[in-house]
């Protein structure tokens, strides 16, 4: 294998499952894996979009179950490892070993960006499995350089191979990503990486800087296919990288193939980043939530912006779209109060 | 004559029923135990006059003789080495973690169906809050094919117990929602929220509703069953109105039209941590009534 810059990690399975309700079935799954693999990208991720068990009321049911999935990724690719993403309070433990049955090598451990301690139990099952253990902290801009370098260090003190930050409201600007990258850097024994969400139209641009400043793991989706705005899209990573001489071993051609040919045609709609995209990166809220708060905002008649905003003001966290529901009832109640006054 | 008790486990769990169980009338407690000489816990039990030593809960065992009765607000993994030693011991354990060795109580359901049981589980703090809403659900459907429950606490009311636990947290509430809430499957998710001031507990109910569900008696069950809860958890109430939201939704246990959703608060009483921790309170709560019914069912008069 050539040596490359930076690895890639493609979560056009996981990650953009959100964008689509969580509705994968079989041969989508067949097709992305097979292109994804044919154009090099040496990681590929599967999962609902909440992690191994996120199929619920309170995130949405997938369309076929998770592991039938996961199998059909694990037979498909040729070269490329296929991973998992697990958030502890939604998967369990069990579920990284049926996954790792199936022929899983890569678990990522997602936990909100303070909470690292809650993830041994799990980061010790993945490397007791023989797996790579990803230790994931979510929403990073809620948390500084130096809190994120004291969570990193607790999982790396589990056993963690490589650390990532999420931005997972799409809430960070350049500067934000290169000084939490390059305190995480310093202080690790082991790899970092970023994932980067577009909402403030800052995915790739983030991508690249985090590179700069030494992470050697980065993530995308076809293009951009995600939660809120979406993801930074691998496509144009790939490109871009290959513009600033950036080794990544991947082929852009067939990744812009893919994207065009194999994933916008079941995109229910292209990755844009209109007034609620925006406003999760401009009030710092998890990317997710989007479509929730949307259905919400339609069943009770209240602006998705409002939600939005109210939704950042008590500072919820990746994992509480049930708070969704709550906010849409209230704000339907203050609505209709201001009318009897009014 | 009180039953004479101890609490092992000096955490936030121990710490907070402590204070509850000093104004028992039939729960005579008489020891904090911890295993951290310098825990908050066991200075103010020691404050307050009571043994507070911290040799583990291998010391209650050693004091067998002077015990009715422990409450074990220590961890899943130790309350499993020790559950076979209580009962040896002959001292009827109270257990606050979510190891579920013994049958598992819900104050608000099932009370009164363990009372001789030599272990009691009290299951996990998300499902005293979400368990009698799965019952409320069921006994006004024909049947319940899910239910889920998603439990939200704030980051620091969580101690360390419930942070390694977390798997033990949520298949133990899950199994809950069937064995007692008579859920057929289900799924229970738990979230830390590290927000600042701390946010107040928070719990949500899914209930799947089948084809031909009286809608309106399924909203006054909850509505009743609020009641009931908030007759030993002062601070337990439905945050908004219980709403039937429309589908279809493809649930573990088949498509059904309809879903309900409802919102709950518990706010602590503010015994040990603030307000906020009503998960500690509805824990704590629950333990503490179903403690004072067996001591009830042996004949300890108030």
């Amino acid at each position: 294998m050539t040596t490359t810059d930076y690895r890639l990690i493609d979560s056009t399975l996981r990650d953009g499952s959100h964008a689509i309700s969580h509705q994968y079935y079989a041969e989508d799954v067949i097709k992305i894996v097979a292109g994804l693999d044919r154009a090099g990208v040496q990681v590929i991720e599967i999962a609902h979009g909440d992690g191994l068990g996120g199929s619920s009321f309170n995130y949405g049911f997938s369309a076929v179950p998770e592991k039938e999935l996961i199998a059909k990724a694990c037979e498909t690719a040729q070269q490329a490892q296929i991973a998992c993403l697990m958030l502890p309070g939604i998967g369990l433990a069990d579920d990284l070993r049926e996954v790792r049955e199936l022929g899983v090598s890569v678990a990522r451990i997602a936990v909100h960006c303070t909470e690292a301690d809650i993830t041994e139990q799990h980061i010790k099952v993945a490397k007791e499995l023989g797996m790579e253990a990803i230790g994931f902290l979510m929403m990073a801009h809620m948390n500084s350089p130096e809190g994120l370098v004291e969570q990193a260090l607790l999982m790396q003190s589990y056993g963690a191979d490589t650390i990532y930050i999420a931005d997972s409201a799409g809430a960070m600007t350049v500067d934000d990503v290169r000084r939490r990258a390059s305190a995480l850097v310093t202080a690790l024994d082991i790899p970092l990486g970023v994932h980067a969400h577009n909402n403030l139209a800052m995915a790739v641009a983030n991508s690249i800087a985090a590179y700069e400043e030494g992470a050697k793991n980065l993530d995308g989706t076809s293009a951009g296919l995600g939660a809120g705005a979406g993801n930074c899209p691998t496509e144009i990573l790939a490109a871009v990288s290959t513009k600033y001489g950036i080794e990544t071993g991947v082929d852009p051609l067939i990744l812009m193939d893919v994207a065009e040919e194999v994933v916008r045609p079941i995109m229910p709609r292209q990755q844009v980043i209109d007034r609620a995209g925006l406003l999760l990166g401009y009030a710092g809220v998890y990317g997710s939530f989007l479509l929730h708060a949307e259905r919400a905002a339609d069943r009770y008649n209240v602006p998705v912006s409002e939600i939005l905003l109210e939704l950042g003001r008590r500072q919820v966290v990746g994992g509480q779209e049930d708070m969704i529901i709550d906010v849409a009832l209230e704000l339907a109640r203050k609505h209709a109060e201001a009318e009897v006054t009014a | 004559m009180p039953l004479r008790c101890a609490i092992v486990g000096s955490g936030n769990i121990g710490t907070d029923l402590m204070v509850k169980m000093l104004r028992s009338d039939t729960l005579q407690l008489t020891a904090l135990v911890g295993i951290d000489p310098a825990s908050d816990g066991l200075a103010r039990a020691k404050a307050l006059g009571l043994d507070a030593p911290h040799e583990g809960p291998d010391w209650v065992i050693e004091h067998g003789d002077d015990f009715d009765m422990v409450f074990d607000a220590t961890s899943a993994y130790v309350h499993v080495r020790y559950y076979k030693k209580y009962a040896d011991a002959g001292i009827t354990a109270i257990d606050l973690t979510p190891a579920a060795r013994g049958p598992k109580v819900i104050a608000a359901v099932n009370l009164t169906e363990h009372l001789d049981a030599p272990n009691i589980n009290m299951v996990t703090c998300g499902g005293q809050a979400t368990t009698p809403m799965a019952y409320a659900i069921r006994r006004a459907v024909p049947s319940l094919p899910y239910c889920e429950m998603v439990s939200t606490v704030s980051s620091k009311s969580a101690g360390p117990g419930t942070r390694q636990n977390i798997d033990e947290f949520t298949k133990t509430t899950s199994t809950a929602l069937r064995e007692i809430g008579g859920a057929e499957t289900s799924k229970a998710i738990i979230i830390l929220n590290p927000a600042e001031p701390p946010i107040i507990m928070r719990n949500t109910v899914f209930g799947a509703l089948p084809e031909g569900t009286d809608h309106e008696a399924v909203l006054d069950s909850i509505y009743a069953m609020e009641k009931d809860v908030a007759q030993y958890v002062p601070g337990y109430r439905l945050k908004n109105p219980p709403v039937i939201e429309e589908g279809p939704y493809n649930t573990p246990g088949g498509v059904v039209p309809h879903r309900v959703v409802v919102l709950l608060e518990v706010e602590g009483a503010g015994d040990y941590l603030p307000p906020y921790a009503g998960n500690l309170d509805i824990m704590t709560a629950a333990a503490m009534r179903v403690g004072e019914a067996i001591a009830e069912h042996r004949g300890v008069s108030a």
